[in-house]
């Protein structure tokens, strides 16, 4: 590299929005030796991140749950409450949906939207399936007087799953409207990155649930 | 001979006030540090900190004694490195500024790995001798540990309620409000709870304090080795009637205290479940003293067999805004 | 209709309230008076309100730090005076209202003062110091800036419309519970906090994205300036930390709106885990303060002594290190919480061994003077307070985490000494030194230097004549939060204490002098250069004010201290200075996305906190509709075109060839 100070301009790879960071084959790694990464590296980055602080947030809820495990307060207890047969459904349908959302993906690369479409509205359908047996599961034990407000191992059952729930039943809007964007503007490169980060989100939200399945379910219909 | 004899004194003086604990472990550098120490409390006494009120520099008990030394200790380390550093700030931003025609510049100067290993291992070595003065202190002044003592001692349960302290004497069937009383050279073993919100036990005279919480029960033990009357706090912020919630602490001789507990014991005053209920509300009281009525208040309170204390008392006319007390 | 709000919220019956309210009522109703009468609304919207660029976004940043301060110091002076008068008498603020004070006054701080003063200098320098022009994310940098301050107002809102917590800068279970607490201060606290918490968690994402992934060509690791590495361990924090609090704070709001159990005294929940979990945020909270800080100073005393800064790489190992050690220490707010020998031992052990870095750091910006030429200018003078300072309250911090020690002070005014001597020595004066230093790479001219001599002068007198007799009272065994007293030792200290209060209104009153006198006299305190304290790294490579694009023609790194060397090049080789071909420039469009949604939410925090259910619901489909509208725009970019990039950069080029050619003898 020579040492060019202010006299001329070597190609300006801070393009903002245009994907010109990647100047000489691609070398943009962000160490700094090429200068500011092409922005699709960006996005999916600032993402990353993002999906790690959202990730500690639900370990706090699982430091919480695990404290409050025990504490039934002569209520029902976990071993007493699970129906791992319904969860293996929830699972099921999440994995599966894991499945499709990583077609959509592929779809998004070879801009084939009728397969797009297919692929993610399988994907919100599973996720609505997952959330309506949530759902039911919810309103069982509400309804057999274990509820969140019975003991604190309920609630916290309740907020982390809940928690969990929450990010899906969002992760749907989310996805009905990247639908919706498609449809209106095709695929455009910020339209692709979206989708790219919308991708992870749901695949991240799939590691959690593994989590709470094993975690909450698993162990505590043996414990 | 003069220094040597006075410092004989002191050490004396202190073996007395810290009685039979976290002695040994401290003991090779107790000559350095009584020089030092004596240098703070001089410093100390001159801002008049060594009045009669609640200050904790001048323990009347040996668990105070040994949280005391070790503060002076860890202080005197620190200071070592502290004052030299801070003259070395003042020295080489004076001698260094622009205008000193004498001072070497060196625009480049930015490394030396002599400086650096320097620089790592003077904190280093600080952090070490501290680190053992906390790790044997944490240990041996452990509020949990028994005091070793040849008397027996005394049992006080201690409940901090909105905003009053209670303190069950659970072999003498008597309870007393706000008057913590204990006889002089005993060991106290406290156990704790609180009746509501979280609390601070804090006599500063006597050293260590301890949290309490409703559902919990901690433990503490302390000894008062003077006679005398001390001030007593909730080192915790817990609510509105909070700065009220200090108690007197008076320790008196056997004698004193056997005819005290004899007068609890006769006063008219029941504390049951009842009388309890009444005491749990909010409520800021003057001392007093109360026959016990149920052996086990204290456990009822820790298990939660009697509920948590009420909290403000809905509809009560506050300058602030409590909008569900209308509900 | 209007939920739990009525007319009753509005404490007509208590003065001080509602004469504070009208004060700042009447402050900003002339304040908008006067730029409708100036018609300065299309420019303050056009260039600030929906501006993303990351240096307007610092600014706003730092002017919302400075005036929090302000209330927050308000909140000050009437704990100091109240204190001052309450021996043996009830003082002139009832209990309900002082512990409102107080708990106001520590979230106002830490919250709405330190945290943006910290996150506005770094908007504004990090970029500008790694070669770049902008963050990875501009219209999230201006949602985050909003949504603070949206907390901001929250907090200020519950002045006049019904009332803020009374349990302290942070809520302990189980007196923040609906039991213990039943009105709405703790839920104006928990939903302002929750929302300038998202604001502060998206700057983490953000600035931990632009740091390691956009760099001018040749910026490495190790040849960031130290501010950017510090600006990064404490975005890493954010991005680890905040998460907790939001979780954290979450369950309280669960607890006190749906009757859920975490940390209520019944049916199991848990007090102590609440504690565990605010402090595994607090304590790392601390080093996102004072790790900025130490940044900014490491800046300040290697530009004014004139020498790189000492054992740069050392500094990077010792900032990494505090970055992770903060996460290992929290227990050490608790030790008197009976956790038992070993517990204790280990956090406080810890705990010390933080104060080895930081330790290296303090010998790392002494041996840095050693040698210099140092220049005493106002920030050095802060950084120098601050040094001594510093020094002073981490001594008394690493006493604290001597477990017997802290069964003496904990709670006490030792402990409120030691971490106002820590985030006053500390991190306020990191933010003054950084204001003063920047403030010319901002506006274009620097800063009264007597008004700001003087300043500094009476904050670092005020600051130990108002906080050293707390250190004695701690002694004296006074706790804190008293609002009234019957110890006669206690009296004196605390009548010098508010003493030193008064100093430092007298220092904040003329920090405003001088700022209105700069502005005034603006123009003989012009700087054309864009260099005006000889400075070392990149931000001093462009024009004061930066234009919009920072740089016409990105720097190209070559070492550590870009801007430095290629000053000495150009000095050593007499280069001609030879024109760059411009370029058309590509920069994000204005937005006005981070404004509404920070408007809806702060629609939805007080409708939250009233029980106004209709409007959470309104106030949240309109954040949503918001992202929408943002996310369907086509063109997220405006191009400048390359004259005017030139013409820019001319005229800065102009201006400091001037300048070099009369400094330095060809």
């Amino acid at each position: 590299m020579t040492y060019i100070p202010f006299t001329s301009a070597p190609d300006d790879p801070y393009r903002m929005g245009q994907q010109r960071g990647v100047h000489g084959g691609g070398h943009a790694r962000g160490y700094g030796d090429a200068g500011p990464a092409p922005k699709r590296v960006v996005v999916a980055y600032g993402f990353w991140i993002f999906l790690l602080s959202d990730i500690v947030m639900f370990s706090a809820f699982f430091a919480t749950y695990a404290v409050l495990h025990g504490r039934t307060a002569h209520g029902p207890t976990a071993h007493e409450l699970f129906d791992t047969r319904n969860t293996a459904v929830e699972t099921a349908c999440l994995l599966a949906s894991t499945f499709t959302c990583s077609l959509a993906s592929i779809a998004t690369a070879v801009r084939n939207k009728p397969w797009f479409y297919a692929a993610m509205a399988v994907t919100c359908l599973l996720g609505l399936a997952f959330l309506s047996l949530e759902a039911r599961e919810f309103a069982g034990l509400v309804g057999r007087g274990a509820g969140p407000t019975r003991s604190a191992f309920l609630t916290a059952f309740f907020t982390l799953v809940g928690c969990h729930g929450l990010h899906v039943s969002l992760g749907i809007l989310w996805l009905l409207t990247m639908m919706a964007q498609v449809f209106a503007k095709g695929f455009r490169a910020h339209i692709e990155r979206r989708i790219l980060c919308f991708a992870l989100f749901w695949h991240t939200l799939d590691i959690i649930w593994v989590a709470i399945f094993s975690i909450v379910y698993l162990m505590g219909a043996s414990g | 001979m003069n220094d040597l004899s006075v410092l004989g004194l002191c050490c004396s003086t202190r073996n007395e006030m810290c009685g039979c604990r976290g002695q040994a472990s401290f003991k090779p550098k107790r000559l350095w540090r009584f020089k030092a120490g004596r240098l703070v409390l001089a410093a100390v006494s001159a801002t008049g900190l060594s009045g009669c009120g609640p200050t904790i520099l001048k323990p009347i008990g040996p668990i105070g004694g040994a949280d005391e030394s070790i503060l002076i200790d860890s202080l005197c380390i620190m200071l070592a490195i502290v004052l030299p550093t801070i003259v070395a700030i003042f020295a080489f931003a004076w001698w260094y500024r622009a205008s000193n025609a004498r001072a070497h510049y060196r625009p480049d100067w930015a490394y030396s790995g002599q400086i650096e290993m320097v620089v790592w291992g003077i904190p280093l070595l600080v952090i070490l001798l501290l680190g053992g003065v906390a790790w044997i202190g944490s240990h041996d002044l452990d509020p949990a540990k028994p005091l070793p003592s040849p008397t027996k001692p005394l049992d006080v349960q201690v409940v901090s309620l909105d905003w009053k302290w209670l303190f069950i004497y659970p072999a003498q069937r008597i309870a007393s409000v706000n008057a913590l009383v204990l006889p002089v050279g005993t060991p106290v073993h406290f156990a704790l709870t609180s009746a509501s919100v979280m609390s601070v036990f804090f006599v500063p005279r006597l050293g260590s304090m301890i949290y309490t919480m409703n559902g919990m029960r901690t433990r503490l033990n302390l000894e008062a080795d003077r006679a005398g009357t001390f001030y007593g706090e909730s080192a915790h912020f817990n609510g509105d009637g909070f700065a009220d919630m200090h108690f007197k602490v008076r320790v008196l001789s056997a004698v004193d205290f056997s005819n005290w507990v004899r007068t609890a014991s006769e006063t008219r005053a029941v504390l049951d479940d009842r009388s309890y209920e009444d005491l749990a509300k909010q409520s800021i009281v003057s001392p007093a003293t109360f026959q016990l009525a149920d052996d086990d208040l204290f456990r009822s309170i820790v298990t939660q067999k009697l509920p948590p204390g009420p909290g403000p008392t809905m509809g009560r006319p506050t300058a602030s805004v409590s909008p569900r007390s209308g509900s | 209709m209007f939920g739990k709000l009525s007319w009753a919220a509005i404490p007509f019956d208590q003065p001080i309230p509602m004469i504070a309210s009208a004060v700042v009522a009447l402050v900003i109703i002339g304040t908008l008076l006067w730029i409708t009468v100036k018609g300065w609304f299309p420019y303050l919207w056009r260039e600030w309100i929906t501006s993303v660029d990351h240096k307007r976004i610092g600014v706003m940043y730092t002017v919302l730090a400075l005036v929090m301060l302000l209330r927050g110091f308000t909140d000050a002076i009437m704990m100091r005076s109240q204190q001052a008068l309450a021996f043996r008498a009830p003082g002139y603020l009832p209990p309900e209202h002082y512990d409102q004070v107080f708990s106001a006054h520590g979230t106002i701080m830490i919250f709405f003062v330190a945290m943006p003063f910290m996150i506005g200098l770094m908007n504004f320098v990090v970029p500008l110091q790694l070669g770049v022009r902008d963050v990875a994310f501009p219209t999230l940098n201006s949602v985050s800036f909003w949504l603070t301050a949206t907390g901001a107002l929250l907090v200020n809102i519950s002045l006049l419309v019904g009332e803020f917590a009374r349990t302290g800068w942070l809520p302990y279970p189980p007196l923040s519970e609906l039991r213990y607490s039943p009105g709405v201060g703790v839920d104006y606290y928990l939903w302002a906090i929750e929302i300038a918490g998202v604001g502060t968690l998206m700057t983490g994402i953000n600035f931990v994205t632009t740091i390691l992934k956009i760099r001018a060509p040749g910026m490495t690791y190790l040849r960031m300036p130290m501010f950017c590495w510090t600006a990064l361990a404490a975005n890493l924090l954010i991005v680890a930390a905040f998460p907790v609090l939001t979780a954290t704070l979450a369950m309280l709001l669960l607890d006190r709106y749906l009757g859920f159990h975490f940390f209520t005294n019944e049916a199991g929940g848990n007090v102590m885990m609440f504690m565990n979990l605010i402090w595994a945020w607090g304590h790392p909270e601390v080093y996102i303060l004072i790790l900025p800080a130490f940044g900014v100073f490491s800046e300040v005393i290697s530009t004014f002594s004139g020498k790189p800064l000492f054992g740069y790489r050392s500094m990077v190992a010792a900032t990494m290190a505090i970055c992770i050690l903060s996460f290992t220490v929290w227990l050490h707010h608790f030790f008197t919480m009976g956790a038992g020998a070993d517990v204790n031992a280990v956090f406080g052990i810890a705990s010390m061994i933080i104060a080895v870095p930081t330790g290296v750091k303090i010998f790392n910006w002494l041996f840095t003077m050693y040698g210099g030429r140092i220049r005493y200018e106002p920030p050095l003078l802060w950084a120098i307070g601050f040094m001594v300072t510093f020094v002073i309250g981490g001594m008394t911090g690493v006493l604290l985490t001597v477990p017997p020690a802290d069964f003496l002070l904990h709670n006490s005014l030792f402990l409120v000494a030691h971490f106002h001597n820590v985030i006053i020595g500390g991190v306020l004066f990191g933010g003054f030194a950084g204001y003063t230093y920047w403030f010319p790479k901002a506006f274009g001219f620097k800063l009264h230097k007597r008004l700001g001599q003087a300043a500094f002068w009476f904050w670092l007198i005020g600051f130990y004549v108002a906080f050293m007799p707390l250190y004695v009272l701690g002694f004296l065994g006074m706790t804190r939060r008293m609002q009234h007293y019957d110890v006669p030792e206690w009296h004196p200290w605390l009548l010098i204490a508010a003493g030193g209060a008064i100093l430092i209104a007298i220092g904040i009153a003329l920090m405003i002098a001088q700022l209105v006198v700069s502005i005034r006299q603006r123009e003989e305190l012009r700087d054309a250069t864009g260099d005006p304290w000889d400075g070392r790294s990149l931000e001093w490579a462009t024009a004061s004010p930066p234009p919009a694009f920072n740089f016409a023609v990105m720097p190209h790194v070559e070492g550590q201290e870009a801007y430095w060397q290629i000053k000495q090049r150009f000095r050593d080789e007499s280069l001609p200075i030879e024109e760059p071909e411009y370029e058309p420039i590509e920069m994000p469009r204005n937005s006005p996305t981070g404004f509404i949604c920070a408007f809806f939410a702060t629609l939805m925090g007080f409708a939250l906190i009233w029980h106004i259910w209709w409007l959470v619901i309104a106030g949240a489909l309109g954040a949503y509709a918001t992202f929408v509208v943002f996310a369907w725009r086509d063109a997220d970019e405006r191009r400048i075109p390359a004259e005017v990039v030139a013409q820019i950069d001319r005229a800065n080029r102009a201006a400091r060839a001037r300048l070099q050619n009369a400094s330095v003898p060809a």
